[in-house]
């Protein structure tokens, strides 16, 4: 599953980036890893970006990066 | 002695420099770059201290040209004392910057700020043993109120007079192993950070820093590629991220023990996201507050405009008066009072509140929101939400348009961007479509040309991304909190990126209009109208209007001034016909940018870049004139 599967208000686990290294290295600084827990906040309308919370920061992300960020439905909340 | 501000995008680090600077404040480059940074002297118990605030960066090796500066700065400036600003709210985000900081090798200052707001979402921060976690001082701090600052300077004069510098947190012990090998040749090699921080720097590919070092240590770059193929190998990711995961696990890990997170209160702006990102009400916010804003810059604007202009004419004909008509000296006088005047004309009423309010859109959280609601629009003309603000920038004025592009990370995106911003119709080309076009054949005539544009715009962008394909993935952006913007930042900012105007742009504008005057007093009119011939008649224009498109180049709202004396009347009306006009305002809204737009484009993306997109929009022009004059044929 990827991000932009995932339902407004749900939080999933990141478990692998597909990107390459400028959006890799643009999620790590805004601090979105593999292993951290994000919560789907909305998607925009016509085919825009995923909204997410990612330890306590919002964050916008496009279709394309969505798509490549996989993640698994744990049913864990993070602490 | 100098202190840096260091703290990441929307961490309140410009209010908090505001707070100390005052208007005294001064701007500077980073040297080579167009990238300005803001010092001021600021009094601390009777030291006289210089206060550096650099960008707002997520972390050290930054991804866009504005970010990379601050280590860049940190590695070849003397520093006393970094002030870490921290978002007390986010500080498990806010510690990925800390924790590299704290690498460095200088003294370091914590200040948790916004304080007000960690409370507001029931966030409470065990600030002494976070103290003792960083082995830093660690103060609060509230900078839209001015609460805490006194105390966050004497503590970090303290800090920098003491030197003192804080231990870093250790990688694992593979990384470390690496470090130390590389450190071990490094001794020396900065006279402003210790060998461990440039080994770190250097594993994540710092550029600025391994170039000075290559010329000492030759084999250096061997030594890199050896340690980083070690970590790569171990961590299954290249160094660069295996060294930011592990900050990232600690700062997190960090977090959980300093921050307890209570009941969290719904407060009105939580609300705000649904009226604003709101699928149908968002579009309706959008257009309401774009309008708006637009309408009381117009509206502002021509309250100003007309008495300067008729001022500077006073002035300009009562100097001629003295000097004498007709001489070569009131010629150049002339063209250089109609410079100051263009300018003060433009800048003070238009530019001014334009900015004002852009920086208000900006502080208040709202940008970043209208990148996420045109994210879907731009990426159909092969862009992303976040080259939306040189666009709105362009109908301001292109120059500053062109400089904001530095924000976006990858430089195909910065060209499209810069190739359509300078598509846009700024202030100067709004006089030419109102005094002619929306004058002459209505308003209804100059909004089907503000259309027309959009459209080339979004033609040209389809075009453009089928030949340079996407080589970045998309938006990925912050969405700041809503913050009630202070004021004093908002006009501070104002004023600096209207500084930029004017140091920029303003000379050339000078200077064009004396180049202008000198050709008119030469007599070289007709040489430029034989020249231009071809163009003129393909248009389907009188000859005599290639000296006005010509100089339209130097100042685009001359092109107008320019074509009444070229057709020697005062009614438009009596020397061109509808058709003409449309498709002479068409050209000159597309055609090449102005010198001064030229001039910026040179900086931000290089002379190659700067012809490609003068040629370009020089066919652009050509081609839409065309298609203008066709429909305009049929109907009118």
């Amino acid at each position: 599953m990827h991000l932009l599967q995932v339902q407004n208000g749900k939080t999933v686990r990141v478990i692998k980036i597909n990107g390459g290294q400028g959006m890799v290295h643009k999620l790590h600084q805004l601090g979105l890893l593999p292993g951290d827990y994000a919560r789907v906040l909305r998607h925009a309308p016509l085919g825009g970006p995923v909204m997410v919370e990612v330890g306590g920061r919002s964050i916008a992300l496009g279709r394309g990066v969505a798509s490549r960020i996989e993640v698994v439905d744990d049913g864990l909340e993070p602490i | 002695m100098r202190f840096a501000l260091v703290g990441q995008p929307n961490c309140g680090k410009s209010t908090l420099f505001n707070q100390v600077a005052g208007y005294r404040a001064e701007t500077g480059n980073f040297s080579g770059t167009t990238i300005t940074y803001t010092s001021s002297k600021v009094r601390v118990l009777g030291e006289i201290v210089e206060v550096v605030d650099l960008p707002g960066t997520y972390a050290l090796a930054g991804t866009n040209p504005a970010e990379r500066e601050v280590l860049c700065y940190l590695l070849s400036n003397p520093v006393d004392v970094i002030i870490n600003v921290l978002d007390a709210s986010h500080l498990s985000q806010g510690l990925n910057l800390t924790l590299e900081l704290l690498e460095l090798g200088l003294p370091v200052v914590v200040a948790a700020n916004m304080m007000d707001e960690a409370a507001r979402l029931g966030i409470t921060l065990d600030g002494v043993k976070l103290q003792v976690i960083l082995g830093v001082d660690v103060l609060p701090l509230i900078a839209s109120k001015g609460r805490g600052v006194r105390n966050l300077f004497k503590t970090a004069l303290e800090a920098a007079a003491s030197g003192k510098v804080p231990i870093r947190a250790q990688y694992s012990l593979d990384i470390e192993t690496e470090i130390h090998r590389l450190a071990e040749n490094l001794d020396g090699q900065s006279a402003t950070i210790g060998p461990d921080s440039m080994a770190i720097k250097l594993l994540e590919g710092e550029t600025t820093l391994f170039r000075r070092i290559e010329k000492q240590v030759p084999e250096i770059n061997t030594l890199i590629q050896d340690s980083r193929n070690e970590i790569e190998t171990k961590r299954g990711r290249p160094a660069i991220f295996a060294l930011s995961a592990e900050r990232h696990g600690l700062a997190a890990q960090y977090a959980k023990q300093v921050v307890h997170q209570g009941e969290r209160r719904v407060s009105k702006r939580d609300q705000l996201d649904r009226i604003f990102l709101h699928p149908f009400w968002g579009y309706v916010a959008l257009v309401a507050i774009l309008w708006v804003f637009f309408q009381s810059v117009y509206h502002f604007g021509s309250i100003f405009e007309g008495p300067i202009l008729a001022y500077a004419d006073d002035l300009t004909r009562l100097l001629v008066a003295h000097i004498g008509q007709g001489t070569l000296l009131a010629e150049i006088l002339t063209g250089v009072m109609q410079g100051i005047s263009g300018g003060v004309a433009i800048v003070l009423p238009y530019l001014l509140p334009f900015l004002f309010g852009l920086g208000f859109l900006e502080d208040i959280g709202y940008l970043p929101r209208l990148a996420f609601m045109m994210d879907a629009l731009m990426n159909r003309m092969g862009l992303h939400g976040k080259a939306i603000v040189p666009f709105i920038l362009g109908y301001g004025c292109n120059v500053p348009a062109v400089m904001s592009t530095r924000l976006m990370e990858d430089r195909r995106d910065r060209f499209l961007a810069a190739t359509l911003a300078t598509l846009v119709p700024c202030a100067a080309r709004l006089a030419v479509v109102f005094g002619l076009v929306a004058f002459y054949l209505g308003p209804q005539i100059a909004l089907l040309i503000y259309l027309f544009n959009l459209l080339v715009i979004a033609a040209t962008g389809r075009f453009l991304s089928h030949i340079l394909p996407e080589s970045a993935p998309g938006l990925i952006l912050e969405m700041p909190v809503y913050r009630l913007p202070v004021l004093k930042t908002v006009l501070h900012k104002m004023w600096f990126r209207a500084r930029e105007f004017i140091v920029e742009a303003w000379p050339l504008l000078i200077a064009g209009s004396v180049v202008l005057a000198l050709f008119s007093w030469l007599e070289l009119d007709h040489v430029i109208n034989l020249i231009s011939r071809p163009l003129t008649w393909l248009l389907g224009l009188p000859s005599e209007v290639g000296v006005p498109l010509m100089f339209g180049i130097l100042r685009k709202e001359l092109s107008l001034v320019m074509l009444r004396q070229a057709l020697h009347v005062a009614d438009f009306a009596t020397a061109l016909s509808p058709v003409q006009m449309i498709s002479f305002t068409v050209f000159v809204v597309f055609y090449v940018p102005c010198l001064a737009t030229l001039a910026a484009l040179k900086r931000e993306l290089g002379g190659r870049a700067m012809l490609a997109i003068a040629l370009l929009t020089v066919l652009i022009a050509v081609g839409a004139a065309l298609i203008a004059r066709g429909v305009a044929m049929l109907f009118l």
